[in-house]
This record gives C-alpha cells, sequence and structure tokens, in this order.
C-alpha cells in the first residue's frame, strides 16, 4: 500500500518541472541542454531553479545552434546519457530538423538494428502569444508525420508532470510538445503523481451526441466549447490524443460509434493535417456509423498575425468549435 | 616528413578611433565632413529616443514585442553610413538605427512594432530586406543577394547585420564560406552586444573574438569599438571598398553593449549584473559623440536642448501617424493578403469564410 498523497494546486509549467527535476534526482545520465534553460531558467521559465539545484553540468546553456544541440544530444544518448534537449520554439526546431528526422528517427534502421537512439526533445508550440510569424505554428502534426520518434502533446496537468518518466525510458527518441498557452494553467495534482501510459487517447468528458477530437493547446478551448454546447442540451465527448505517434485509433472510433458524429479541433493549418490523419481514420473505421459529415476546426492557413484581434481570428476558437458542432449535430442523416 | 607550421596570412586588428573620454586620433579620424558627422549625431539620438518611447508604449500595452536597440546606435549608424543607395541593407531584427537612418520612416516602424505588416512594408526603391526573426537565418540571403550583384556587375554591396549569438548558426559558417568561395561583395556586420538573451558572449565561443571567424573561410575579420562611431565607419568603408572593388568579402565584429532588454519579453536582472550594465552606459556611444562634436565646436548644449525638442515632436509624431493607420487596418480578413503573388483559390474561399463570419 502506498501512503496517501495530499494533491496541491499547481500550475503546468510546475508540473513540467517537476518531472524535470525528478529525472535529475533519479537517474544520473540525465542532463538538460538548449538556448538560455541555464541561468534565465528556459524562455517559458520551465527549468527556472533547476542550474541552483543541478548544477552547471547537468543543466547546460548551449550556443545558439539548434541543429548542434539536438545532434549532440543524439550523440549523448547513443553513448549511453539520457538527454533532455529544450528547444526554445517548434518554428526554431525546424533548424534541426535534419538532426531529428535523417537522423534520430532513422538511425536504428541505418545501423540494422544496433543503435537505439534514447533521446527526449521538449519544445515550446502554438500561438496566442503575440509572437508573430516566425515563432508561433503549430507544427506537432507534421512531427507525427514521422516515423521512428514517438510524438507527445501533454495538455493536462497529469500528462506534464507525468510523461517526461517514461519518454526516458523509452529506447526510442520521443519529442513533447508543451503548448505555450498552458504553462499558466492551474489545476489539483496528486502529490505523488504517477506516470502516465504514452500510448492511449483520453476521454476528457463523456457525451453521447457528438464527438469533439483535440489535443494540446485546443483541449482548453474544446471542453470549453463542450460546456457550452451542454447548456443547449447537447452532450459532446471530448477526446485529448494525448499521443500523436502513435495515434490511438480505437478510442476515437470507439466514441464516434457511439456518438455517430466528429468534429475535430488542430490549431495546426488544415491541409496535410493531423486533423485530416484523424477524419481519414474516422471514415476507413466508422464510416458507416457515421450520422453526419465531419467537421474540422483548425488555423487559417496563413503566417500567425502578429496584432491580437488578427491572431485571435486566426486560431481556432470556442465559437468556432460550438458552431461547427451544432452544424455537424443539426445536419440530420 | 616535417613537422612544420603553416603560415597564415592573418591577424585581427582592433581599432578605436574616440576614445572614451571624447579625444580622437587625428591620424585615424576618416574624412567626413561636419554636416554628416551631425546627422550621425541626430539619427543616434532619434533611434535612441525611439526606442525609449517604443519601451513606455508596449509597457502600456499599445504595442506588441519588440528589441530595443539602446547602446548599439554608433555601431547600426557608422556602418549604415558607409552604403551608397543602390547598396543592399540586410538587418537582423534589432536594426531600428541602421532602418531610420536608410530612410524607412519611424511611424512604419511602430505600426510594425503594434502587430501590422503594413509597417513591414519597405519604401519603394529602397534596397532593404525585411527583418528575420530566425536567428542567422538572413546571413545567406546577404550572400545570394551580392552573388547576384557580382553576376550581373551591379556594382551593388550587401551588408547584413547579426550578432554574436548568430556566430554560433550553422548558416553563418555556411555563408561565409559561400562568400569566400565565391568572392561575393558582402559586408558580415557583427554587433557583438555580450548578450544572445540570457547566454554571455564566453558562452557562445570560445574564441578570442569573433572577428577571427573568417580566417577558416580566407575572409578578413576586423574588430572595432563599436561605441565609437567613426571606428565603425572607417572600418566599413573600408569594408565596402574592398567588396565595391572586386576583391571580396569582409567580416567587422562591433564590440558594443545592449544596455536594455532583449525584447520585451526579457527580464534581463535574472542573468546579468546591473554594475555591468552600468559599466557599459560609461562607454555611451551617443555621450561620446556628443562629447567630440562640442569639443570641435560643433554642437553646443543649447543645439542638444532644441534637438531633444525637435526629436521629441518627430516620435509623437510617429506615433500618431501610426495610430491613425492602425484604424483604417486590421481587418482580420486582411491576413490572407501576401502570402501568394495573387492569392489563390483556396485562400480565397477561406477569406470568404472569415469575412461571412
Ligand atoms: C534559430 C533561432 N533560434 C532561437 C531564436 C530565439 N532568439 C531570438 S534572439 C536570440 C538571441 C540572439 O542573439 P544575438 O545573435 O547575439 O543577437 P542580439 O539579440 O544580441 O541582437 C535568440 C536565441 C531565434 N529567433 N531563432
Ligand atoms: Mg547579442
Amino acid at each position: 500500500m502506498t501512503e496517501a498523497v495530499e494533491t496541491r494546486t499547481t500550475t503546468y509549467r510546475e508540473a513540467m518541472r517537476e518531472a524535470i527535476r525528478e529525472a535529475l534526482q533519479r537517474d544520473e545520465r540525465v542532463f538538460l541542454m538548449g538556448e538560455d534553460v541555464g541561468r534565465y531558467g528556459g524562455t517559458f521559465g520551465v527549468s527556472r531553479g533547476l542550474l541552483e539545484e543541478f548544477g552547471e553540468e547537468r543543466i547546460r546553456d548551449t550556443p545558439l545552434s539548434e541543429g548542434g544541440f539536438v545532434g549532440a544530444g543524439i550523440g549523448a544518448a547513443i553513448g549511453g546519457m539520457r538527454p533532455i534537449v529544450e528547444v526554445m520554439t517548434v518554428n526554431f526546431s525546424l533548424l534541426a530538423l535534419d538532426q531529428i528526422m535523417n537522423n534520430a528517427a532513422t538511425l536504428l534502421h541505418m545501423s540494422g538494428g544496433q543503435i537505439n537512439v534514447p533521446l527526449v526533445i521538449r519544445m515550446t508550440t502554438g500561438g496566442g502569444r503575440q509572437l508573430a510569424a516566425q515563432h508561433s505554428h503549430s507544427l506537432e502534426g507534421w512531427y507525427a508525420h514521422i516515423p521512428g520518434i514517438r510524438v507527445l502533446a501533454p495538455a493536462t496537468l497529469e500528462d506534464a508532470r507525468g510523461m517526461l518518466g517514461p519518454a526516458l525510458e523509452d529506447p526510442d527518441p520521443v519529442i513533447i510538445f508543451e503548448h505555450g498557452s498552458l504553462y499558466n494553467m492551474e489545476s489539483e495534482l496528486d502529490g505523488d503523481a504517477p506516470p502516465v501510459d504514452l500510448t492511449s487517447a483520453g476521454v476528457r468528458r463523456e457525451g453521447d451526441d457528438i464527438t469533439l477530437v483535440t489535443y494540446g493547446g485546443t483541449l482548453p478551448t474544446t471542453l470549453a466549447a463542450a460546456d457550452e454546447l451542454a447548456g443547449s442540451g447537447i452532450a459532446a465527448e471530448v477526446i485529448d490524443l494525448r499521443s500523436l505517434r502513435p495515434l490511438d485509433t480505437e478510442t476515437i472510433l470507439a466514441s464516434v460509434r457511439k456518438t455517430r458524429r466528429a468534429v475535430v479541433i488542430d490549431e495546426g493549418w488544415r491541409t496535410g493535417s493531423i486533423s485530416a490523419e484523424i477524419s481519414a481514420r474516422i471514415v476507413e473505421g466508422a464510416f458507416f456509423e457515421l450520422d453526419a459529415p465531419i467537421a474540422r476546426v483548425c488555423s487559417a492557413e496563413v503566417p500567425m498575425p502578429y496584432a491580437k484581434h488578427m491572431e485571435d481570428a486566426a486560431l481556432p476558437q470556442v465559437a468556432d468549435v460550438v458552431a461547427a458542432a451544432r452544424e455537424v449535430v443539426g445536419s440530420r442523416p | 616528413m616535417p613537422r612544420e607550421t603553416i603560415e597564415l596570412p592573418y591577424e585581427v586588428e582592433r581599432l578605436t578611433i574616440l576614445g572614451e573620454d571624447g579625444e580622437v586620433d587625428e591620424e585615424l579620424v576618416p574624412d567626413l565632413d561636419d554636416d554628416t558627422l551631425l546627422r550621425f549625431h541626430r539619427t543616434m539620438l532619434l533611434a535612441r529616443r525611439f526606442d525609449e518611447r517604443l519601451l513606455k508604449l508596449q509597457r502600456q500595452g499599445r504595442i506588441g514585442t519588440f528589441a530595443p536597440v539602446s547602446g548599439q546606435e554608433a555601431a547600426q549608424i557608422g556602418s549604415a553610413a558607409c552604403l551608397e543607395e543602390a547598396d543592399w541593407m540586410v538587418p537582423s531584427f534589432r536594426e531600428t538605427a541602421a532602418a531610420l537612418w536608410r530612410g524607412t520612416p519611424a511611424s512604419a516602424l511602430v505600426l510594425y512594432a503594434a502587430g501590422y505588416n503594413e509597417g513591414a512594408a519597405i519604401p519603394e526603391d529602397a534596397h532593404d530586406f525585411p527583418i528575420a526573426i530566425p536567428v542567422a537565418s538572413q546571413i545567406p540571403h546577404a550572400v545570394g543577394l551580392a552573388y547576384g550583384s557580382k553576376y550581373r556587375d551591379a556594382g551593388e554591396v550587401v551588408l547584413v547585420y547579426f550578432g554574436d549569438g548568430a556566430t554560433s548558426e550553422g548558416d553563418f559558417h555556411e555563408a561565409l564560406n559561400f562568400a569566400g568561395t565565391y568572392g561575393t561583395p558582402n559586408v558580415f556586420l557583427c554587433q557583438n552586444n555580450h548578450w544572445a538573451i540570457s547566454v554571455p558572449r564566453e558562452t557562445q565561443t570560445a574564441a578570442k573574438t569573433l572577428a577571427q571567424k573568417g580566417l577558416a573561410y580566407g575572409i578578413p575579420g576586423i574588430q572595432v569599438d563599436g561605441n565609437d562611431v567613426l571606428a565603425v565607419y572607417a572600418a566599413t568603408r573600408e569594408a565596402v571598398e574592398r567588396a565595391r572593388s572586386g576583391e571580396g568579402a569582409t567580416l567587422v565584429e562591433c564590440v558594443t553593449y545592449r544596455l536594455s532588454v532583449h525584447t520585451t519579453a526579457d527580464d534581463p536582472s535574472k542573468y546579468r549584473d546591473e554594475e555591468e550594465v552600468e559599466e557599459w552606459k560609461k562607454r555611451d556611444p551617443i555621450t561620446r559623440l556628443q562629447t567630440y562634436l562640442e569639443s570641435r565646436d560643433l554642437l553646443s548644449e543649447e543645439d542638444v536642448d532644441d534637438l531633444e525638442e525637435e526629436i521629441a515632436g518627430e516620435v509623437e509624431k510617429a506615433w500618431e501617424e501610426a495610430e491613425k493607420r492602425m484604424e483604417e487596418l486590421g481587418d482580420p480578413a486582411d491576413m490572407f493578403d501576401h502570402h501568394y503573388a495573387e492569392t489563390p483559390p483556396h485562400l480565397e474561399a477561406q477569406r470568404e469564410r472569415w469575412t461571412d463570419g
């Protein structure tokens, strides 16, 4: 029997920091590196205080070289370390895409099964913070396209706290996407914060009338939309994908078979997005159970505008999700 | 089979002309007429006051994030002033002073900082590039641009700005290598302001200077006192002349200091000592030039007071103009503009959906 541990109120940022701290305490092979992670405590404040606690060897500020430090992370992982590499934002991870895709995701294959790359890369993703066109995109779906890596999108405090441990134990590369709008999210968290599974989607709200499928930064938006829909008598079920690769198709299909309707909410650009993949899987697996066409709520297909009201207009909002759900529910077979 | 030393024809000079006390080395003073010197001073002061105003506007929530230039005015004005109109200026994201020198209206800069891309529109015929947020990504562009100039025999020199942090990116090294092999007419102007957000220059590279990074690529490098506008001008002019006469690229490292925040999203008290900032305030590039101009009777205290008043009016006017334009702009449907030469049907369809609500 484990002792009962109290719950407390904390933030997504702190949950993530605790996960890193625990990983550092538990395993000497773990170290964190990236731009501004040390003295500054990370651009989004996730690693604040860790330099003081663990020292410079384990909390390393790097030169400004994404390709360099992601590549070094791969080498360190192969050599027996367990690096956590932080990339400031998903936009800048593109400088390291060659390392991530051509190398991290491919070395096991290139080595005839000899070389695993137990690397964890964390990065901030998404818009809504007025950081404009070269900082704010939601490219999780691109990464989910790549075989050979695991792609996670923690959207709750439990997942922010619980995903890192198992990710570090995974012998293959794992990317963890932290949506920038979630860092200040507060909720209760169990003191003992158990590790979580990395493969299944979560049902965040149950309902019989329509399935809303989402992940990451749009989970709070979608839950708010579900609340609003409940007010007008529509019971929405909300699926949080949690893992974008592999995708838990079964959980999605089970829900759609029950509700017979689906809206996919994805902050990525619609064309060629993960929302397209999910729609395709629903059509492949539950076509005859659908009562209405699937709808999607995605970002406008433009570089992220800078002005606040324009950025809001470009991103999926609660009202957009509600409108899409109403339309799908309203269309009778 | 001897083990011998290869002689590399390489040395890195460091140039200062106007000292911290405002004294000059008469031998080295570049040939600049009084009006030009006064324009240097005026534009540097304008950039400083403009910066301060933007910072206030940002704190009041009236504009978004921006990167202040304070402390780096000499590095930018001294270098931008070496360019002809037809030469190209390729900025990173902190080149307010250089942009003002090149003729970008201050109101456009405010508009952009407020989140309106219309403010990023480059004045007609100006040979300036838009700002580049992905660090160092603009450096290869400058090389390609210069290659085109060389190929067409256009005689246009391309000057590209970047910071100390940028020298760690692959793009920087690849660009210098490319420029070395192609002999392109480039000036690589590094503003070493000692910090890349919270990462100090010593963490960025174990090299003694950034100027020496030209060595590996066969490009000369020079380090200048970046708070000395005369030295920056003299060194950049030599580099521009080399480029124009077909001798290839030069790396100019301006040693300067970021007196303010990295951007308005930053809080430097978390990672640097106020004492260091105070030390650098004593080497303020504007005060230094002002002392020199006063010693030459080109400027009096009264002149400076008048100038301050004039500049305050100009900064105010820039904000008013920007504010007025903001009232006309910002229809969310405008976000579908400017992604293709001609907006394709799939984006037009999205625009219509947005417009219909
Ligand atoms: C490729 C890339 N990585 C990270 C960032 C985030 N970032 C913006 S500015 C900056 C530091 C740049 O330092 P430096 O080149 O010295 O220029 P300075 O800001 O000092 O002018 C960083 C890390 C970025 N914009 N682009
Ligand atoms: Mg710098």
